[in-house]
């Protein structure tokens, strides 16, 4: 029997301007470490460079990993961790690492916009075909959704701050980029400024 | 269990015991034999969370983000691991997160197996070179010392420290 391929559900239609601030919600609400690139910028817009977010100008592939140790470390506190799809690709095997320790408080953010956007907007993988969602639900992570067209905002922005076992949410937009202004590219200050709001002096 | 016998204790279990005294609660590996006593007491410490990682580079990011949140943790691998690591170490040295990370080596004294001598060879050289300082340990009776100076430079100093073990202290694996 001749099955169909499967739809991709990545539209790539959505404007990530609109959609990352809807899905994120109120932001202080969360710990947030972003992924380098599209994900960093947004969220340092997003949060007027608060004190509890963290974004990497480099190590690319390292967000959801810190997300994890900084989850386990904060079991009290929401984290969230922001990233893209050409930072995804590169830890695969975080969200599979993730999906066994599970923790409570984790949820992920992936804006997929099939695009690597800081080096020329060269096409990632997700525009030919890979499907970030269906590799999260087959690492056994068990609240996986994919936000594709309006209508499936307001279910991603529900189950990032639902708390539970770790989600993981998609969010599909046109390969474009969010607000870019100004980063603090110096990682040392970005810990200290984070630790020191969280933890107090050191 | 360790200290129930007249037995002296096992220097593996000295150093879990140090590790957990300097309240180190994030432990973090890929599987590996040189070790498997450290792996196994930290899955059987309720204390503690025990995480296994499909590539040792995650385990940097790990503690980096166990270091955020004001805990400590360890990145248990083996020499071969350690060239998985080299990009992510500039998280460490770019953000001076403090980095603690024990190195079970292959491809030193004694190896049979040719497969392990490249990245066995290169492990201090890369790890100086991405600012990781390396303290060998060849004997029993140094281990306890070594890693309590380990702890000390990095949870104290900040800085990012790799206790190496060498073959002479673990043994050849035989093939």
């Amino acid at each position: 029997m001749k099955t169909e391929p499967q739809a991709v559900k990545s539209l790539f239609t959505l404007d990530r301007t609109k959609v990352v601030p809807e899905l994120v919600g109120k932001p202080d609400d969360f710990l947030i470490v972003t992924g380098l690139a599209g994900a960093v910028y947004e969220i340092a817009a997003l949060t007027n460079h608060a004190d509890y977010f963290y974004g990497l100008g480099g190590a690319m592939g390292a967000a959801c990993m810190m997300g994890l140790g900084l989850a386990l470390a904060q079991p009290k506190r929401k984290v969230l961790v922001v990233t893209g799809d050409g930072e995804m690709l590169m830890s695969l095997g975080s969200l599979c690492t993730i999906a066994t320790v599970n923790p409570q408080n984790l949820s992920i953010l992936c804006v997929d916009n099939g695009h690597y956007g800081e080096t020329g907007y060269q096409r990632s993988h997700t525009a030919r075909g890979v499907d970030l969602a269906a590799i999260a639900t087959g690492t056994g992570l068990k609240r996986v959704h994919t936000v594709a067209v309006e209508e499936d905002v307001a279910e991603g922005a529900k189950m990032l701050r639902a708390g539970g076992d770790t989600c993981f949410v998609l969010a599909s937009v046109k390969p474009t980029d969010g607000p870019k202004g100004k980063l603090n590219l110096f990682g040392d200050e970005c810990r200290t400024i984070f630790r020191r709001a969280l933890l107090g002096p050191a | 269990m360790s200290g129930t016998s007249a037995e002296p204790k096992r220097w593996q279990d000295e150093m879990y015991d140090e590790l957990r005294k300097a309240n180190v609660t994030q432990f973090c590996y890929v599987p590996d034999a040189g070790h498997i006593i450290m792996i196994n007491r930290s899955l059987a410490d309720p204390e503690v969370h025990s995480i296994g990682l499909t590539s040792e580079e995650e385990g940097v990011a790990l503690l980096a983000g166990a270091d955020l949140g004001g805990a400590r943790g360890v990145l248990l691998m083996q020499s071969s691991g350690v060239g998985n690591c080299i990009n992510m170490l500039s998280l460490i040295e770019g953000s001076r997160f403090p980095f603690l990370c024990v190195v079970s080596m292959r491809g030193q004294f004694g190896e049979g197996n040719p497969w392990q001598y490249a990245m066995g060879q290169a492990v201090e050289t890369v790890l100086s070179a991405m600012g990781v300082i390396c303290l060998k340990v060849d004997r029993p009776e140094d281990v306890v010392g070594t890693v309590q100076a380990a702890l000390t430079m990095t949870f104290k100093s900040g800085r990012s420290v790799a206790v190496l073990l060498g073959q002479k202290l673990l043994g050849a694996k035989k093939f």
